[in-house]
């Protein structure tokens, strides 16, 4: 419905002189993606929500002992980031495809990659933003002291941007699949999730360890270049194959 | 001498040629298989830190070479799918998954059975061990991504995405875990440290060709299947001797 409504604005951009592609397909994707996710606020709350609990879950499941969820909640943290994006991914792409916007989308005079680039910073927006500023609420749950704090909300922002453009390979490989691609989405993703967890986790860990999170911030800043190089040409091609 | 490799591209022309490299490579690597058992359970002597345990390195370490190489392989046949769409390549990296996933788990089992000798535990938290169990999930999730999409052209150029991505992720992967464990564990365990006998490093190498050769020679059996399977309304399938029996 709302969707589909959009669309028209596209053409009508890029049929006009400026054929600044790349960028001014980002903008839409972006703008259009974040007014459509402000209109089903409830969705992103329930997401938020569901980080939220997955992170108190561990506490229960163990003797809620100072110096052990200490060292288990940088883990905890990064797990149920992992988790709630997986969760979230699944809205990159499928009600787009479902309605045929997405075809629309592949469509227009736009460079595809610019405008999966856009859909993506806006799920990254709209899920591993809140994420990454939620977590310092949380850590306090689990006696993590205010550098360790820092360090962990610097990874989340630098990590989850990776998750949400590897995630929309996953998300596009998948589309329209059998049985909804949900268990399947999570084994094609969480092994390619592991470095992201590893170095986030990581980071907090070595302050802790008195050693200085630099080399595992630095590694993730990597890992967000290199994702940001590659992944939307990949998420295009998969979106593409999707269509075909 | 020109070659037209190209011309095998084709289903048609490469199902034959498979057909007689199937018994080169199966014998081959039944022999191979023989000498580098001898070689590894009668010549090579007894390790003077591990006995006989050793032993296992035989089946072990080329079958994680094997499983490391043959993604690296698929990999390639899906670039070489993307950019020429050439129907033979979806059809190879087919066939190649199940094998490269059955070396992997056929080196974590072999592993977990000389860790617990060795090591005194089944599973260590070991940089190779956890990066050969993901490569294993990765496998399984093309194997799946595959079996989810019913049309094979479809899954074809899916499953060569994901292998892409998969394929730049290993090194990233594996280093990842490398850290991560040195900084969990301090050193970490390693089998030998001591300069390999001749004869050892013999048997190696002449079992990794086997298992290279077994796992040509599997893939090709599998890739003809595949050929049947989905030309099965072409004409040459309808031509061949084998289907009209």
């Amino acid at each position: 419905m709302t969707m589909a409504a959009t669309v028209p604005a596209v053409v009508e951009a890029a049929s006009g002189a400026d054929q600044d592609g790349a960028l001014a397909g980002l903008r839409w994707a972006v703008t259009r993606d974040l007014r459509l996710a402000m209109r089903s606020r409830a969705e992103l709350g329930v997401q938020l929500l569901f980080y939220v609990i997955v992170v108190a879950l561990f506490p229960l499941s163990m003797t809620p002992e100072r110096n052990l969820l200490a060292t288990m909640g940088p883990g905890v943290l990064w797990v149920a980031a992992l988790l709630a994006s997986l969760l979230s991914l699944p809205r990159l792409f499928a009600s787009d495809h479902a309605d045929g916007t997405l075809e629309q989308i592949a469509l227009s005079p736009y460079p595809l990659e610019a405008l999966i680039a856009g859909k993506v910073l806006a799920h990254w927006l709209t899920t591993g933003l809140p994420v990454a500023l939620l977590a310092p609420l949380l850590a306090l749950q689990y006696y993590l002291d205010g550098e360790s704090v820092a360090i962990l909300v610097a990874g989340l922002l630098l990590g989850t941007p990776i998750l949400s453009l590897l995630g929309a390979v996953g998300a596009a490989l998948t589309l329209g699949l059998r049985g909804g691609g949900g268990s399947l989405l999570a084994l094609l993703i969480l092994p390619l999730y592991v470095p992201v967890l590893i170095f986030g986790a990581g980071a907090v860990d070595s302050v802790r360890a008195g050693l200085g999170a630099t080399a595992n911030l630095s590694l993730l800043g990597a890992g967000l270049a290199l994702a940001l190089v590659g992944t939307p040409f990949a998420a295009a091609a998969a979106v593409r194959i999707a269509l075909d | 001498m020109a070659l037209n490799w190209t011309r095998f591209a084709s289903p048609a022309s490469f199902y034959p040629l498979a057909g007689t490299m199937i018994p080169w490579f199966g014998w081959g690597a039944a022999v191979l298989t023989a000498i580098g058992l001898w070689l590894g359970f009668a010549v090579a002597p007894t390790d003077f830190q591990q006995g006989e345990v050793y032993r296992i390195i035989f089946i072990h370490v080329p079958s994680a070479w094997m499983s490391m190489f043959l993604y690296v392989v698929m990999a390639f046949w899906g670039a070489l799918l993307l950019g020429f769409n050439t129907r033979l390549s979806g059809m190879m990296a087919q066939a190649i998954a199940p094998t490269g996933a059955l070396m992997t788990f056929v080196a974590l089992w072999t592993g977990a059975l000389w860790g617990r000798p060795t090591w005194g535990t089944y599973w260590a938290w070991d940089a190779r061990m956890t990066s050969e169990l993901i490569l294993l999930f990765l496998y399984f999730g093309i194997i799946a991504l595959r079996q989810a999409i019913g049309e094979p052209r479809r899954a074809d150029r899916a499953c060569a995405v994901l292998s892409l991505v998969g394929v730049v992720n290993i090194p990233i992967i594996y280093y990842s875990v490398k850290w991560w464990n040195t900084l969990h564990q301090g050193a970490s365990v390693k089998a030998t440290g001591a300069s390999m006998e001749t004869t050892m490093l013999a048997g190696m190498l002449v079992m990794s060709f086997a298992f290279w050769f077994y796992a040509i020679a599997v893939v090709l059996v599998r890739v003809r299947a595949i050929m049947l399977e989905r030309e099965r309304g072409a004409a040459w399938v309808a031509g061949l001797p084998e289907v009209n029996r």
